[in-house]
Formats: structure tokens, sequence, C-alpha cells
């Protein structure tokens, strides 16, 4: 399952992302960090109400649209056909970027992306950036890089903006701070922005309007100070050249329009071959994200125009174990998110947990399939547990924009990851043994018979823990692992007759 | 129709009742239902917790037992989304074509219980009879594997005295999820809470699926918690009737009387 795919400066077998760089990996496994989150009900509370609301405003925005699942249709193919010839498209669009007057960059992993950034803020003599919300700027950990070369990053985006005040982490890939509530982040707002140098009224209250007028008081003066922005893109087009930004606010276009010089930091999956593909994505998008029928701000810039916006343009392509991805033939889909966030809001572990149990930046289903693929599966690594992360509901998949087939993936990866650790060690896991022999007697049905028969001595081992009426038994404690079950339910007691056995007996064929 | 009863593992283990119950109501309706008895487990269980390798095996056993049969059915959509969407892949997986396409071959006649009354049979009313107030949750392989759409409820409806309430967000997973339930045990138990909730916020007697595996997640709870509340198979309440042994209308017998 290699495939080369002749990206330059990639000789070797594809690598995965910088170990120990950016936020693709969290310290604990996620049943460890989600056990710690479900038990905060301030959490569990703006996460349920937030993700209900913007759940209910995609489904009605979505309905409206009669060819949707045609539209879906497009997307997966245009996504497919683009990963299909990525190398060629690359090349096309470095060609393009540069003809227009900009500069591309390749960076194999974090560490190296994070250099080309530093040295190129270093370059413009600027102390300072404003950036525009970035998915790609966030996984590879550029603020932490550039706060190290003493430059000062600006995060615009109202809510990284309130991530960022609150020295937190974002939990959401759309609305890093959904994760709190109003009252919270005027909180948040009155600790941080005195010292910034934004003197807020002494009555400011947590309404909505409030808030957001005092954080644009704040960033207004920081956009005319600024000499230098930082964006991701959601699109490139390989044709033209042309680079794309979506975003609600006006905050971005801001970053992406007053700079002298302009830095744009990319995953190399992010590009579609020809202009008019962007009319399927600009569709599904705003739809599948904000719930909102057409995008509020969609910028788009082609290299440098003289007189006009940045005289200065860099694009740099990430790697970071993008085609380590792509050399999948399953996982590779993942690559086709487009960053919506649709799967999270619909996703019944994310609404429970949060994004932070996820320990990546890029949290929930996609989440789930993406980090652990991008810095690989050890056997025994944080990111090994994110596959196991569901319960394989399906409600991803239904409302994915490019029908990522997310719970396919999930499975695939988990068989990956038995594999992997299967190889590591000479022992089997206890789970491995059980699942071996449970496929030993489930491929014989004289095997099985005797399981089953075994299955009753459930009864012995729940000794003093049944509870109900003869025929109605449950049982209400086992041992490990079957505690994990019988921790918060009761389990059924195995019946004195299984089907089959009454079947034989009552001589039926 | 001579119909192949696919009786899927945990129900024939744990819930002999399910499968019982969906013979009672075949053969009602005048079918004949045979049960293959070399038949195991249809290995969703290694698929989705990794062990595609022992799964392997499970299929082609699986594939094996079913491929004379002209129609199978089971009592689980779960099991049938395993048979349709997962054994192919296994099989292919592991470069076994020729298994994957004898796979896909059983998969097209094999139908999880409403599709097999609504699609195949062309029934809604099944004749069942049960007086009680009842909940339906649409498990998630039913609702979005299979698309079985509205087909359990359009046969609920059609039950005599019975009182059929609506779900309050019916479609969100129970947590069950198979080794999910243990492997993320605290995660599972929060998304059960809220089914619970809803649940028990309907004043249903009765919590009905077209899963043994959902209702014993959802049940386990309802026990646990004292709740009052239990769950049936779609298969049991439609295999109740006013009488099961002589047919005598307007009298009721005990819940889920099938056996």
């Amino acid at each position: 399952m290699t495939t080369f795919l002749g990206l330059p400066s990639v000789g070797q077998a594809p690598a995965r992302s910088s170990p120990g760089v950016g936020h693709l990996q969290g310290s604990e496994s996620f049943p460890t960090a989600a056990r710690r989150a479900l038990g905060d009900t301030q959490l569990r509370s703006n996460i349920g109400r937030a993700t209900t609301t913007i759940r209910g405003k995609r489904a009605r925005v979505v309905g409206e649209v009669p060819d949707w699942e045609e539209l879906r249709e497009a997307g997966r193919t245009l996504k497919a056909a683009t990963m299909s010839r990525l190398p060629e498209l690359l090349a096309q669009l470095e060609e393009q970027v540069t003809a227009q007057g900009g500069t591309v960059h390749w960076a194999r992993d974090a560490a190296e992306a994070n250099a080309i950034v530093t040295a190129l803020v270093q370059a413009t003599g600027a102390s300072e950036v404003v950036k525009v919300k970035s998915m790609a700027t966030q996984e590879i950990g550029l603020n932490e890089a550039l706060e190290a070369a003493g430059i000062d990053a600006w995060e615009t985006d109202l809510a990284e903006l309130i991530v960022q005040l609150g020295h937190d982490l974002p939990s959401h890939i759309l609305v890093p701070a959904i994760h709190r509530n109003r009252s919270e982040i005027r909180e948040i707002f009155r600790r941080e922005m005195p010292g910034l140098g934004t003197e807020l009224p002494p009555d400011l209250t947590d309404e909505p309007r409030e808030l957001a007028m005092t954080a644009r008081r704040h960033l207004r003066r920081t956009f005319l100070r600024a000499q230098v922005a930082i964006s991701g893109a959601n699109f490139a087009v390989a044709e033209t050249g042309t680079l794309s930004v979506v975003e609600s606010e006006g905050n971005g276009r801001m970053c992406l329009t007053l700079p002298k010089t302009l830095i744009t930091v990319m995953g190399i999956e992010k590009l579609v071959p020809t202009w008019q593909d962007l009319e399927v994505f600009l569709q599904l998008l705003p739809r599948s994200s904000t719930g909102e029928r057409m995008n509020p701000y969609t910028s788009m810039w082609t290299g440098v125009t003289p007189g006009d916006g940045p005289q200065e343009f860099h694009l740099v392509l990430l790697d970071n174990g993008r085609t380590a991805v792509l050399a999948d033939e399953v996982g590779r889909e993942a690559l086709h998110c487009i960053r919506c966030s649709a799967c999270l809001n619909v996703c019944p572990v994310y609404e429970r947990t949060g994004g932070h149990a996820y320990g990546s930046v890029y949290p929930g289903p996609i989440g789930a399939v993406l980090s652990p693929q991008l810095t690989g599966m050890t056997g025994d690594a944080v990111n090994d547990s994110l596959p196991y992360a569901s319960s394989l509901c399906g409600a991803c998949y239904d409302v994915c924009p490019v029908k990522i087939d997310i719970p396919s993936i999930l499975v695939e990866l988990r068989a990956q990851h038995v594999e992997t650790a299967a190889r590591a060690s000479r022992l089997p896991t206890p789970e491995a043994a059980a699942m071996k022999a449970a496929a030993v007697a489930m491929t014989s049905p004289v095997r099985w018979r005797l399981a089953q028969r075994a299955s009753r001595l459930g009864r012995l081992l729940a000794r003093g823990s049944r509870t109900g009426t003869a025929g109605e038994r449950r049982i209400r404690s086992l041992p490990p692992p079957l505690s994990a079950w019988t921790g918060t339910r009761d389990l059924p007691e195995p019946p004195a007759e299984t089907f089959r056995e009454r079947w034989a007996r009552e001589g039926r064929a | 129709m001579r119909i192949a009863l696919f009786v899927t593992c945990l129900a024939d283990t744990l819930f002999p009742a399910v499968p019982q119950a969906t013979v009672t109501l075949l053969e009602r309706l005048g079918h004949e239902v045979v049960f293959p008895a070399a038949q195991t487990c249809c290995g969703q269980m290694h698929v989705n917790t990794g062990y595609q390798g022992d799964a392997l095996a499970v299929v082609r056993h699986h594939v094996d037992v079913f491929e004379g049969c002209e129609v199978v059915v089971a009592p689980s959509g779960s099991c049938v989304g395993s048979v349709r969407h997962q054994h192919a892949r296994v099989a292919r997986r592991a470069g076994d074509e020729a298994l994957a396409q004898r796979a896909e071959a059983v998969a097209a006649r094999t139908y999880e219980l409403s599709e097999l009354l609504v699609d195949v049979l062309g029934v809604e009313d099944v004749g069942a009879s049960f007086p009680h107030r009842v909940t339906y949750h649409p498990t998630c392989h039913s609702l979005r594997m299979l698309r079985v759409d509205d087909k359990p409820l359009r046969l609920l409806r059609q039950v005599r005295g019975m009182e059929l309430v609506e779900l309050p967000q019916a479609e969100s997973c129970c947590g069950f999820g198979g080794t999910f339930a243990l492997k993320n045990a605290d995660t599972s138990t929060a998304m059960l809470a809220d089914k619970m909730r809803h649940v028990v916020g309907t004043g249903a007697e009765v919590c009905t699926a077209g899963d043994s595996s959902c209702l014993m997640h959802i049940g386990g709870g309802l026990s646990r918690m004292q709740t009052g509340v239990r769950t049936l198979h779609l298969a049991e309440i439609l295999a109740a009737t006013d009488d099961p042994v002589a047919g005598v209308a307007g009298e009721t017998v005990p819940v889920g009387v099938v056996r």
C-alpha cells in the first residue's frame, strides 16, 4: 500500500509529522482525557448547547438545497480526482504563484514550516504579526515558534483571540472557543485586554454585541499597526495560482489586505484544479460549517498586485505527514476534508467530551481519522486511542459535504493499530487472545455451542450480584474487563437455553 | 416463502426470545422459517475492534452457511449492516476477491426484519396487538447503514392497542458501539444517560428497537437506574397478539408473551 507521489524535496518513504512539534497529539489517551472532560459540567453545557444550535441551523439550510446530494458527490469526486494527481497540480500551483509574483516554499514538516515562516518574518524586520484563523498554523505550533524567536503573533479571529487571551487551546475547527460561554469570555477580556493596552468599560456586560465591539476596538489598533500577516488557506486554484480564505468576520480580510507582507501556510491537500471547481465547494462549505447560505467574507488573491494589498506574498506548502496519508488507500480520503466541522457538531462523542480530549487541533470524527494518520500509529502512542473514540454511529458520514466515509476509515485504522501492536510485541495482548479464541469458536458450530454453554459461567462470575426475578435475572457486577460494562449498566443473565438449543430440542430442522 | 433465520450470536446466546418471536411472526404470516444450524456470528465485533484477520475466517464461515439460502433475515440492523457493508471489504482487504463476491451475493439476499416485512413481503399490518405505551429508538446502523427509514414505525403504527410515543432526539446514538462501551465506558455512559433521560421522559412503559445489542445497552442502564421502563425488541412486539394460543380477540396477555 505505498504510492510514490514524486513531491518536490521528498525522496524516501513519506514521513509523518514532526514529533513533538505542533499540536497533533496530546499527552494522554482519549479515554483518560475524556473522563476528565465529562466531569466538567460547564463544558458539557456550553458544548451541548452550541453544537445543538449549529446542528439545527445546518440541517435547515442544507434541507433547502434540492441538489445537495449531487453537490456532495461532486465535491467527493473533485477531491478524489485532485488527490490522484496531486504532484502535478502542486507543481502547476507553484508555477502560477511564482508567475504572479509570489514565492513558494516547500515544508516537509512542522519544524521546517516554522523555520521558513520565522525567517521570512525576521527578514522584514517586524517584531509582530497578525494572524487569520488558520488550522495549519495551529497544527504546526507556529505561534510558539514565533514567540521563541521574539515575534508576537496576534490572533484576529474573535474565537481564536478568546482562546489566545485565555492561554487556552482551540477545541473546535470552526468555533475554537466553543467550550467557553459569554460570561467566561467577558472574564477573559477583563483579565487580559488592559495589559495589552485596551481599556475596558467598567460596566462591560456579557452581551455578545458589547463583547464583539470590545474585541473590535482591541483588534483595530493591531490591524493598522501590523506589517506582516500570516494566514492559512481554504483553497488554492492550481490553474490560476489563486489563494482563498473563507471567513465570517472580516478580520481575515483586514489581515489579507492591510499589511505589506502576507505569508500563507497551506496543507498540500487544499488545492483544487480549476477556478470553476470552487463553485462546488463554496456552496458546500458555508451551509455545512456555519449554517449560512453564502459565506460572508470570501477573500481571493493571486500573487501580488502593484499598489493594491500586500506587496510581498509567500506561500508555504506544508506536508507534515500528508504524503503518508495519501499513500494509504483507505485513509487518504481523510485528506478530502474542507474543515467545515459538521462532523464535530453531529458527533455524539464530541458533543459530550468536547475537543480537548482528542489532544489535537483536529478534534471530533475527522480528527480521529486525520490526527493518528498524520502522526503515525506506533502500537501504543497516545493517538492510537483516537480511532476507537467513536461508537461508529455514522452521523459524521451523513453530514460530510465531501462524503468522507469516516466510519470505514476508523475501522481500517483500528485494524492497522492492532496489526502494528501485534508486530511490536511477541506476546498477544489479552484482548487479541480473546478475539482469537472467539474467532476459533465462531468458525465451528460445535465449538460455538461449547462457548455458549461456557457463557453461562457468567452466573458464577457474577456471584452475589444478581437481581430481578426468575427468567429475567440481571447481573450487576462482573470482574474486569467486563466491569467497564457493569460499572454503569446491568447485563442480562445468560438464559438456561439458547435459541439453537430450543430449536434442536423441539426437533425442528 | 422459505426464509432462513440468521439468529445473530448475541440474540442466540442472551436474548433467545427475540429470534423466537421472529419465527412466530413469520410463521403466523404463512412463511416457512429454516435455521441453518452451523451458523455462528457475522464477525462484526472482530472487524470493529480491529481484528480483521480473525474476522476473515468468521466471514467465510458465514458465507459458507448462508450461500445456499434464497432469503435470509436477521432481527438486527447492525448484523445485517455488517453483512452488507463489511463482509466484502474484509475479504478484499485480505486479497480474497472470490470470497468478496460470494459475500456480496449473500448480502444481497440478507434483510433486516423490518426490511423483509415491508420491502420483500409487502406487509405493514402483521396482526399484532400490544396494549402498552411504547417509544421507538431507531438504531444507528438500521438508520444510517441500512436506511430502513420509517419502516419499523410503519409496522408499529399498525399494532392494535399500542400507544406509540415519539422519542426526542431519537436519532442520537445510545452509546453502545460494541467494544466502544468498554473501551470508552465513560463517554458511552454519558451518551446512555441522555438516551435514558429521553426514554423516561416519554412516559413509555417499553422502549423498543430493531437491535438486541442497543437494547441490551439501553435496558442495562434503565434497569440499573431502576426506572421501571423495560426494553423489548421490535420482533417481540410484532409477534405479540391478543391470545397467542387461540387468537381470542379482546383479551390481552402480559408484555412479550411469545415464548
